[in-house]
Parts: structure tokens; C-alpha cells; sequence
């Protein structure tokens, strides 16, 4: 085995779809014996939160397939001819956009946001609050999961320096 | 490899992207070096997904075998 690879990533999106990217990376990087933090930054501090609320946002992602988890095979795998644009501005539509979605990750064994998380924090992965943005949207520490530091740019970038990996996301 | 020279097995059937890598590197991490792990998935990424797992950490794939559906891994704890 080679020397201990590093990645760095920063979490900047709070919504169910963009959570999972940093954490099935995160997870799986520490699988793969790699030093892992996570910068949580922008909407990306409310995936710090001890219950997430993450849900979906039809109305920013007209290209969004719009699936039924249940049904017959034929009835799932349609792609319902809604405009996301239009409806995700209905009352209700993204709570049940976010509800199809979940139900859909299940139905196919994808890990829940919670699960991941755990498993990043299992195998030592450092989760990283972006102190100026908790600042700005009035988070405190202590709503955070146990085990969450608390730093600035000059945190991110020091560790980055030194990463083999660097994402945005 | 035959079926009974193996010392643990894990179920990953069922399961996607990443579970199957990670409940395998949490039972490996239980094991004794030498000892082989038979793990079973049915996400078709696991193939590309355990041999990149194994090149990293060091670990062993022995072999993988795709049957109904099913792919079998042996994998050895170095």
C-alpha cells in the first residue's frame, strides 16, 4: 500500500440531491484508508444538523426525472411530463418530490444522508462548520452532530494544500 | 476458490453505491490478516468498485464470479 492519500472537500449545498455526493465520497475515501475533511459551508452547514430536512428543489432542476417508486415496472419507469419549472412552485410539490425521491433511494438499497453521515463519522472523516456563514444564519455549535470543529478559509486551505484530492461541491 | 475456504461472508445483495465497499472494509477491518472474506452484491459498479477498493487499501480480491444476477467476491485481509 502506497502512503496515506488525503481529500479535501468543501459541502456547499443543502438540498437531499447535493447531500449525497460529499458523503458517499467522504465515506468511501475513508473506506479507501484516505484522510478525509469535509469544509460545510453556505446551505451546506445545515447538513451539520442533528436532523436533517434536506429535501429536493424540482423548481432549480428542470432536468429532474420525475419517477413513481411503486407500481409496475412500466408505471416506474415513465417520466411523468411535469414541468419542474412550473410545478416546483406549487405548495406541496417539493414535499412530495422529496418523498418520491427518498422512497425511490430506498427502494433501489441506497444508504439514507443520516446513515452516510454516521458511517463518515465512524471512520474518522472530519466534519468541518464554516464559522463566518454559521455567523450569518445564526447556527450554533451545539445543533450540530457531536464531533464537529469549527473553523475558517485558512482551516480548509491548510489541509487542502496537502490533499491529493480537492472538490467543490 | 471453492466455497469452503473462505473464514467470514457478508451479504451485499440488494445494495448500492457505496454500501457494498463500506460494510466490506468494516468487516475486513474485524479479520485477522490472511483471513478471506466471501461477499456477495448485486450492484453491477461492485466489480470496478472492489477492485479499485482492494488496489488502495492493499487488500486481495482473489476472484469475483457474476452468477444469476449475483457477484461473488473473495476477498483476502492483507
Amino acid at each position: 500500500m502506497s502512503e496515506q492519500k488525503k481529500m479535501a472537500l468543501i459541502a456547499s449545498q443543502g438540498t437531499l440531491d447535493w447531500a449525497y455526493p460529499p458523503f458517499i465520497l467522504a465515506s468511501t475515501a475513508a473506506a479507501m484508508d484516505m484522510e478525509v475533511q469535509i469544509f460545510f459551508t453556505f446551505y451546506g452547514l445545515t447538513l451539520l444538523k442533528k436532523d436533517i430536512k434536506a429535501k429536493v428543489a424540482p423548481a432549480t432542476n428542470p432536468a429532474m426525472p420525475m419517477k413513481m417508486p411503486f407500481g409496475p415496472k412500466g408505471f416506474q419507469d415513465f417520466e411523468w411530463p411535469m414541468p419542474n419549472v412550473f410545478m416546483g412552485n406549487m405548495p406541496g410539490f417539493e414535499t412530495m418530490a422529496t418523498s418520491l425521491m427518498k422512497q425511490t433511494f430506498k427502494n433501489k438499497g441506497v444508504a439514507t444522508i443520516e446513515e452516510l453521515r454516521e458511517m463518515c463519522v465512524e471512520s474518522g472523516v472530519k466534519l468541518i462548520g464554516c464559522q463566518m456563514t454559521m455567523d450569518v444564519f445564526g447556527f450554533e455549535k451545539e445543533e450540530f452532530v457531536e464531533g464537529v470543529d469549527v473553523g475558517g478559509a485558512a482551516t480548509f486551505l491548510e489541509f487542502a494544500s496537502e490533499a491529493d484530492i480537492q472538490l467543490f461541491i | 476458490m471453492n466455497d469452503s475456504s473462505y473464514d467470514q461472508e457478508l451479504d451485499c445483495k440488494g445494495m448500492n453505491c457505496p454500501l457494498p465497499i463500506l460494510k466490506t472494509k468494516k468487516q475486513v477491518d474485524t479479520m485477522e490478516v490472511g483471513q478471506v472474506l466471501k461477499m456477495e452484491a448485486t450492484d453491477p459498479g461492485s466489480i470496478n468498485d472492489m477492485n479499485a477498493w482492494s488496489r488502495r487499501t492493499g487488500n486481495e480480491l482473489l476472484s469475483h464470479n457474476l452468477e444469476d444476477g449475483i457477484y461473488t467476491f473473495f476477498i483476502k485481509k492483507i
